[in-house]
């Protein structure tokens, strides 16, 4: 099969980032990507873009992605220092070709991070932010304990708020966008599915205070620029900042001794 | 050898499974920390098997080979999950819920397995809503429902379209909570490249850590496969790109029987390729047949936009043929037809390989408001991948391979045919016999993991107490690092002309044409003579760039293809031995006189369970036959 013939077709000049490894001194590569169709998505640019640097004998480019519909949040590009690319509210797998200018000069770097260290060319580690859902964001119900699914209503404006934060693929766009590498827009997404939901009561405080700082150890300080709302691919409003800072301080007074008096 | 015994326990099919866990033997809770399991997958299933053993008091050890267990492949999941609630009050029911998957899989699943699981659909759905997964709700605060690929009631249960992302974030969730009482050690970018067998039984796994190349042993007193389907055996699917057979495919070549390779799903509403160079196709839920109609221009030399051909000059195939079920045909007949009709070159789009399916009259009768509140995600995607705006034009799209239904053949306690190794989830081949029903593989992954394999695990552990897990310094875990460390050097040293992907992509060609939706002798036997000589060329000819001490997708890859290499051989075989049609298997030659898939249950009511036989000998077919005490064995018709 070839392709459409009536796609357009695109020549660009990437600079791509090439690290060999964590403690390997980076540069930027500059690789021509030619005849790039405009049906493309970014990846399958890059794909062709490694095809032929292994037909050159040359090292191709790692980058990380894996379903390639925006929604496992693996795939974590800086394209022209944004990150995500251009398109607003979309993944870079999602990002396709015909969005960009024959001619045009990309530049591809990872996520910039102190806390997402990288690992190779594109590839970073984002492993601190599953150590913050593992402070508490979840939920302590033992499988086989569960009530009936409908035991306990909940409204349909909480459950569509706390979807909202659900949606949150935790690809760490958030962190990469922001002039301090703060997690907040992450950290709240996770926390405030949970504790809009009546299910999510019982350990709210606690898990207020614990991933607000475990947060706290791996990421900079929030300062309220927006950046993150801005390169958050899924949307994920910054009200729920807003919530978190309010659950954070309630709960220094919360998970004092008298708890549970109120 | 033969099948070993399927062990389904006796008595009333709604009895089965309350027995058989009154029977089966028990750890008591102080002895189960004395107990390693080994967990491969952080999928629904591996989540939820991982989470339950540990809070059951279990040592886990769960490996991935993504950079979070929250990353696989289950989380693109969009549609639903079915449970038998029967809230809707519709006359749903545990028994209605076993009967229609056992009719859909057309008769080819074992039923004791399908009961269980109905009977776990319902502990799911309360599970998962404890944990907070926010399933969709009425305006009354309950949950909501909907009907899903050809069920006659509703009990779908959903979040927007992300419900596999909703569920797996519960069963990661759930296992994090694990991870910080530290009662689970978790292995990122670490790939199961060996099951390693002492005397006879699964002692570990051997791992490469992705990252930095090491070959690594861990050994356990169980080891558990969760490691999903192998539809990336055809190339282009609406799997993830990392989806692969290897775990799977290593335990069979140590013992471990192959069940049903040649079941595989063809999903019927997926954007058609654009090019050479697409790597994968993406699904368009199902849920759209719901409201949408399928067409076809009449006239083979159609080039005028879809607008412009008037209604008598459309050909509603589906509606056509099927006028009980119309568009909402099951998902193996609905891809037929669209195929024949682009065989016969009514295909619409550049490349002619796509088939409308048209909103237009939705949206007129509902308004675009209703339609952009249920579908405007889906729409927003389409438009992103094609450029093209489905509200002003019909949305383009073809069948793509899905979901595998054959998998690690296991008996009712989910043990493979290796005793101490087991498969759950889309890796097992049990529940959904030939063809998968919507909704139903989450259903599955979920019931495996929380619901059954953590109960069964225990009958075969009880007699291990007292023991310890093999020492990962004996001589059978050396051997098989020996093995993996040797297979990269040789692929490193290989310096041939074409890349890893240019030798998948020949080969998905190959699976595609020959083992896709339509099946015959000429052409499997073709695929057995030109899978193997495609193989031999990949093996002195594929490059594989880079070193071996860090991270290396070209070497990552290079394994993964070659053992998708062998499947598609099985494949062939399997679907050439299987001489009848049933589900998502389509033999040419066995359909009736309207062309639908023709079953021959005298001589094939049974599973084909593969065992190998070394790499250059033909693998021994299996019988394990097939009892259908509850539900009678119809043709299916959906006239
Ligand atoms: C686009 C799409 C939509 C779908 N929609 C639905 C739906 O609406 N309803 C429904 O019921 N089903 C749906 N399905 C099917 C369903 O999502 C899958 O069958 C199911 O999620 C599989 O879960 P699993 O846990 O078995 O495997 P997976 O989720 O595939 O997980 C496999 C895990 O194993 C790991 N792994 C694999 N091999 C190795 C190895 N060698 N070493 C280490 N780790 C390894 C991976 O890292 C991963 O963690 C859909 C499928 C697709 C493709
Ligand atoms: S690859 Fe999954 S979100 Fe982009």
């Amino acid at each position: 099969m070839s392709g459409n013939p009536d796609a357009k077709t695109l020549d660009l000049t990437l600079k791509v980032w090439r690290q060999e490894g964590p403690d390997a001194p980076g540069s930027f590569q500059t690789i021509p990507a030619k005849d790039i169709s405009e049906d493309m998505s970014f990846l399958e640019m890059l794909d062709i873009v490694n095809e032929n640097l292994i037909a050159d004998g040359e090292v191709p480019i790692e980058f990380d992605h894996d379903c390639r519909e925006g929604i496992c949040g693996t795939c974590n590009l800086m394209i022209d220092g944004r990150a995500h690319g251009p398109e607003k509210a979309t993944t870079t797998c999602q990002l396709h070709m015909r969005k960009f200018e024959t001619g045009a000069e990309v530049v591809i770097e990872p996520w910039r991070a102190k806390s997402f260290p990288i690992i190779k060319d594109l590839v970073v580690d984002r492993s601190p932010l599953d150590r913050i859902v593992e402070a508490g964001g979840y939920i302590s119900i033992n499988t086989g304990a569960a009530p009936d699914a409908n035991l306990i209503p909940v409204p349909k404006d909480t459950s569509d708020a706390a979807m909202d934060a659900a949606a949150c693929i935790g690809c760490g766009a958030c962190v990469a966008a922001c002039p301090n590498s703060a997690a907040q827009l992450f950290t709240a997404a996770k926390m405030q599915h949970l504790n809009l939901l009546p299910q999510g009561q019982p350990e709210r405080w606690r898990r207020s205070e614990a991933m607000v700082e475990t947060m706290e150890d791996f990421f900079g300080s929030c300062t309220n620029h927006g950046e993150c709302y801005e390169a958050c691919p899924k949307e994920i409003s910054l009200d729920y900042i807003a919530y978190m800072n309010r659950d954070y301080a309630m709960s220094k007074f919360k998970n004092r001794k008298l708890a549970g008096r109120n | 050898m033969t099948v070993p015994d399927a062990k389904v326990p006796a008595g009333d099919i709604g009895e089965k499974w309350t027995n058989h866990k009154f029977s089966m033997k028990l750890v008591n809770p102080n002895n189960k920390r004395k107990f390693e399991v080994i967990v491969v997958g952080t999928g629904l299933a591996g989540a939820a098997a991982a989470a339950t053993m540990s809070e059951l008091g279990y040592k886990v050890k769960v490996f991935t080979f993504h950079d979070s267990p929250r990353r696989a492949h289950s989380i693109a999941a969009q549609g639903g999950i079915n449970g038998a609630k029967n809230y809707q009050n519709d006359g749903d029911s545990i028994y209605r819920l076993f009967y229609d998957t056992v009719k859909g899989g057309d008769y080819r699943s074992r039923e004791a397995n399908v009961h269980r699981l109905a009977e776990a659909s319902v502990d799911i759905i309360d599970q998962a809503t404890a944990q907070g997964v926010p399933f969709a709700r009425e305006y009354g605060g309950l949950l909501d429902n909907r009907s899903f690929g050809g069920a006659q009631v509703s009990r779908t249960f959903y979040a927007r379209g992300q419900t596999g992302q909703q569920l797996l974030l519960g069963a990661y969730q759930a296992l994090a909570r694990q991870i910080a009482v530290g009662n689970v050690e978790l292995f990122t970018r670490s790939e199961m490249l060996d099951l390693v067998i002492k005397d006879g039984e699964a002692a570990g796994i051997v791992t490469r850590d992705l990252l930095t190349g090491e070959v690594q042993a861990h050994s356990g007193h169980a080891v558990v496969l969760a490691t999903g389907g192998y539809g990336n055996v055809y190339y282009l699917s609406t799997n993830a790109m990392a989806c692969n057979v290897t775990a799977a495919w290593r335990a069979h070549r140590k013992g471990a029987y192959f069940a049903n390779p040649c079941y595989t799903q063809i999903h019927p509403t997926c954007i058609p390729a654009s090019d050479e160079f697409q790597s994968k196709l993406t699904l368009m839920s199902e849920s759209l047949r719901n409201d949408g109609r399928i067409w076809v221009p009449r006239d083979l030399d159609e080039n005028r936009a879809a607008s412009q051909i008037a209604e008598d000059e459309r050909y509603y195939y589906l509606e056509e043929k099927y006028p009980a079920f119309g568009n909402l045909v099951p998902r193996d007949v609905a891809s037929r037809n669209a195929k024949t009709v682009v065989d016969q070159g009514r295909g619409v789009g550049p490349l002619k390989n796509g088939v409308y399916l048209d909103l237009t009259e939705a949206i007129g009768r509902d308004g675009i408001e209703t339609i952009t509140e249920k579908y405007g995600n889906l729409f927003d995607m389409y438009e992103r991948i094609t450029g093209e705006n489905p509200y002003e034009r019909p949305m383009r799209i073809y069948p793509a391979t899905h979901y595998t239904m054959g998998g690690l053949w296991v008996d009712y306690n989910l043990m493979t045919s290796i005793p101490g190794c087991y498969a759950i989830g889309e890796a097992n081949f049990s529940d959904h016999g030939a063809n998968r029903l919507g909704a139903s593989a989450l259903m599955q992954g979920l019931a495996d993991g929380y619901f059954v394999l953590p109960y069964t695990i225990g009958d075969q552990l009880a007699a291990k107490l007292g023991t310890d897990p093999v020492s990962t310094s004996d001589p059978v875990f050396a051997e098989s690092i020996a093995g993996i460390e040797d297979e990269s050097k040789r692929w490193l040293s290989n310096k041939g002309t074409k890349s890893v992907d240019w030798y998948h992509r020949e080969l998905g060609k190959l699976v595609w044409d020959y083992i896709g939706m339509e099946r015959d002798s000429a052409g499997l036997e073709k695929a057995i003579t030109e899978i193997p000589t495609l193989k031999s060329e990949f093996e002195k000819d594929v490059n594989v760039p880079g070193s071996g001490d860090n991270l290396n997708s070209s070497l990552e890859k290079v394994g993964r293809v070659a053992d998708f290499f062998e499947l598609a051989e099985l494949m062939a075989r399997d679907a050439l031995a299987r001489e009848e049609s049933c589900g998502g298997h389509f033999r040419t030659e066995h359909q009736t006189e309207e062309g639908e898939a023709k079953r021959d249950d005298d001589n094939f009511r049974h599973v084909a369970a593969w065992e190998w036989t070394g790499p250059d000998s033909t693998q021994t077919r299996h019988k394990e036959e097939l009892e259908f005490e509850n539900v009678a064995l119809t043709q299916r018709s959906y006239k």
